[in-house]
């Protein structure tokens, strides 16, 4: 007896099996999305709050906030970035290996928050600087609010392919540090 | 020894370096004495009321509590403060320069108080304060190749800075 593939999709006739893996593989790294340890200002108290035992982002897998983005694949930008700190965290951004994700926490990160108007010194969004995938509104936001960023992350996780990794190899070149 | 008054302080003031003293204001929400800026400029006259406010037992200000700058386009003045505490008399006194606004320049205190090396910086990067004989007078808060003074009432905010716009809401 031979197995039949029954499956009429020209698309995914073929990748039954390529499936489970993706399943397997998206997974294990949905479970382990290792922050990269940095925090630019009040956010950062929050973040490390959500990290400590109350809120305990170890559960999902997030607890080792690694000192170097080498070894990253979550950046939580948490805290206004300053025009003197846009460079280094596009740096940072750009030291991580692919694929990366990028969790945009507070109003300052995402649109200026309080500086958008008067803040000559403030980076109106770090968007601006590193593709952003979730952000997290709030000033601060609460840890669950972050928690909640950290799902949407897995989420964009579990939806990827193995094969097809265009999503994150196709961003634009925002901003090159001079 | 007792704190002193105001009133007192001026006058100790007044009995060493009263041609610095331009005036005071006693009935101030924050009484102050001001320093005539342009005796304050030549030579080491400033130095020395300020090592005077440290140094007398009378007035033993032993500590630079903050120093600030502050910008009067409507006088045309920018006005340098320094405000001094004395942790064993517990009196404090208000010292004000109101500077040029084209060319505000007051001599380093830094010497005097170690405290006013990195005041002194801050002054000059958000006012444009020069402090003159100030060992290491560079930007504190800004980038350093930053242009303007980001806290003088006619600063224009940048449309960019290094190609990421000052995008404004």
């Amino acid at each position: 007896m031979t197995l039949e593939n029954r499956n009429p999709d020209p698309l995914t006739k073929n990748i039954v099996f390529m499936n489970l893996v993706d399943e397997v593989i998206n997974a294990t790294r949905a479970n382990s999305v290792w922050p990269l340890t940095f925090g630019l200002a009040c956010c950062a108290i929050e973040m490390m709050a959500t990290g400590a035992a109350k809120y305990d982002i170890d559960r999902f897998g997030s607890g080792p906030f690694r000192a170097t983005p080498r070894q990253s694949d979550l950046m939580i930008v948490a805290g206004t970035v300053t025009h003197k700190m846009a460079p280094r965290v596009k740096r940072l951004y750009d030291q991580m290996p692919e694929p990366k994700y990028v969790i945009a926490m507070g109003g300052c990160v995402i649109r200026g928050g309080p500086y958008v108007k008067f803040g000559y010194h403030v980076v109106k969004g770090v968007d601006l600087i590193i593709p952003v995938d979730v952000y997290v509104p709030g000033c601060p936001p609460r840890p669950e609010a972050l928690l909640e960023g950290l799902f949407k992350i897995q989420k964009l996780m579990r939806r990827e392919k193995i094969l097809d990794r265009t999503r994150r190899t196709t961003k634009p070149e925002i901003y090159q540090p001079v | 020894m007792p704190a002193l008054t105001f009133e007192q302080i001026v006058a100790t003031l007044k009995s060493e370096h009263g041609d610095l003293i331009a005036g005071e204001d006693a009935a101030s929400t924050m009484p102050h004495v001001l320093i005539d800026p342009v005796k304050a400029q030549s030579g080491n006259r400033f130095v020395e009321l300020t090592t005077f406010c440290r140094d007398d037992p009378r007035l033993s200000f032993d500590l630079l509590n903050c120093l600030s700058a502050v910008d009067y386009p409507d006088r045309d003045v920018i006005e340098v403060v320094y405000m001094l505490d004395s942790t064993s008399h517990k009196h404090r006194l208000v010292l004000k320069a109101p500077l040029s606004r084209k060319e505000p320049e007051i001599p380093t205190v830094e010497n005097v108080w170690r405290t006013a090396d990195w005041h002194e910086r801050e002054a000059y990067d958000l006012l444009g304060v020069r402090f003159r004989g100030h060992h290491n007078l560079v930007r504190i808060l800004c980038a350093e190749d930053w242009e303007g003074h980001p806290l003088r009432k006619d600063y224009v905010i940048p449309e960019e800075y290094h190609g990421i716009k000052n995008v404004v809401y």
